[in-house]
């Protein structure tokens, strides 16, 4: 141990906390000149923190998906009388699907249509909800595959609808902005006719509708997909369904199930980034961007 | 001056950690998905329950690089802007630090009654910085919430504190 002075220690001591106030300043102020800094700062934390969180993840995971085998026996017969009623439901709309099917197709072979390249896409697993006060995001693990493919951009879906996208990606883990994000911003089409308007987060649990035609109010109920307006996002995603709220201001009721999200999907449509996209381009796309000005 | 053993020596570590270690082990429980409505919220609440608690008790156990280690992590675990909390934790910090002869013989009552103050300061703060770097005007309600939490969680948090500063962390008893 090193011995030093009384007198010296003591103005160490004391010299402590105005030192540690200004370098946190001088941080705040790096971290504004810089966004790219605490960026990767976070996807740093999250790549050393996701293992852990999947591991914490999993016993929560368990305990909500039931009380196991026994649990189950008791509620058995009175699902499997529902289950009859809706399998019965399901076979008609199995019919009507099909049919439909059949005349989509035939609809797409008059008009010469070539289908879109299925984009790449993985699952990972929620593990925890790291938003802040001012923000809804939440960290995914991502697969040991999953690299090749930049990530940031990428459209998260859980089994029914647009839930956000991501906005870092490291080695093993990526934060997914909500749409209920304060900061979302996401162009949309409402209804059948796909009349263009966009959906802002509010931090509360329903977005809210901006910019629609003024003299075409959005219908109560009609659906809203995504819309390519501006080509962060790829055209004609589910995303929810319009609701007038007590304000009499429309707003989206999400389909996802954002509150308990549990696993999402992660598709990248990789050329898909336009320039002005507000959010970090990866270095490996010049190519592809130089490709989209030339259009 | 007498050398100490190997495993005093690790127990004294071990105490002197407690507050940090309490600090890190909540904000990383606090991301588990349980599905808590503000969970959200809940974690800057918790880090300036700790921060007052610390320094108003053990202040040797919560040295400034500790409090700003502290409030880095917590810009990190959530989106504010880096180095926010540290600053603000690190404000906390010190006015506790300058207020601690008057509030240390004082009463759990006015303990907690300066603690909701200070709080709702933070929160305030924080939200007219966030607003600031932000360049836009950020919704009201949720410093409201946070104070609230932060009024009524207090007592649950302090009697936590309190066993572990008589217990685990009591540098003297090692």
């Amino acid at each position: 141990m090193i011995r030093l002075s009384v007198p010296f220690r003591q103005a160490v001591s004391r010299l402590t906390f105005p030192v540690m106030l200004m370098l946190s300043f001088g941080v705040v102020l790096i971290g504004r000149a810089d966004q790219g800094i605490s960026g990767e700062l976070r996807t740093g934390l999250d790549d050393v923190l996701a293992p852990v969180y999947g591991v914490f993840a999993a016993p929560i995971q368990a305990a909500e998906s039931g009380t196991g085998a026994i649990g189950h026996l008791f509620s058995l017969s009175a699902e499997n009388a529902q289950l009859r009623a809706e399998n019965a439901k399901l076979l008609q709309w199995q019919a009507v699907a099909m049919a439909l099917e059949a005349q989509n197709d035939a609809l797409k072979a008059t008009l010469n249509y070539t289908p879109a390249d299925a984009p790449a896409f993985f699952t990972g697993d929620v593990v925890a909800d790291l938003g802040g006060v001012y923000d809804r995001s939440v960290l995914v693990v991502l697969p040991r595959a999953a690299s090749p493919v930049p990530l940031i951009g990428a459209v998260a879906m859980d089994g029914r609808g647009v839930a956000g996208r991501v906005v870092e990606a490291g080695s093993r883990s990526a934060r997914v902005l909500l749409i209920t994000d304060i900061n979302s911003r996401i162009p949309v089409a409402l209804g059948t006719n796909g009349a263009p308007a966009l959906m802002t987060g509010t931090n509360g649990p329903t977005p809210a509708l901006l910019y629609w035609a003024p003299g075409q109010p959005p219908a109560e109920g009609a659906m809203v997909l995504t819309s390519a307006v501006g080509g962060a996002f790829p055209p004609g995603l589910p995303v929810g369904v319009v609701h007038y709220n007590a304000q009499n201001d429309p707003v989206v009721l999400p389909l996802a199930d954002l509150d308990s999200l549990r696993l999402l999907r992660l598709f990248s449509y990789p050329d898909n980034l336009p320039v002005l996209t507000p959010i970090a381009h990866t270095k490996a796309k010049p190519a592809a961007i130089a490709h989209h000005r030339k259009k | 001056m007498r050398r100490q053993s190997l495993w005093r020596r690790l127990d004294a570590a071990a105490r002197y950690a407690v507050p940090f270690g309490s600090i890190v082990a909540g904000l990383f429980l606090l991301g588990l998905n349980f599905g808590l409505p503000a969970q959200a919220q809940l974690r800057p609440v918790y880090a300036v329950a700790c921060v007052f608690f610390w320094s108003l008790y053990r202040p040797s156990s919560l040295p400034a690089p500790v409090v700003m280690v502290s409030g880095l992590l917590l810009d990190l675990l959530g989106f504010s802007p880096l180095g926010m909390w540290a600053l603000l934790l690190l404000l906390l910090h010190g006015g506790v630090l300058a207020l601690r002869r008057q509030l240390a013989p004082q009463g759990f009552l006015f303990t907690w009654l300066v603690f909701s103050g200070f709080a709702a300061g933070l929160f305030v703060l924080a939200w007219g910085v966030e607003s600031l770097l932000g360049l836009d005007v950020l919704p009201v309600r949720p410093v409201l919430t946070q104070s609230g939490f932060a009024v009524l969680l207090y007592p649950a948090l302090a009697a936590f504190f309190i066993r572990a500063h008589r217990g685990a962390a009591a540098a003297e008893l090692a």
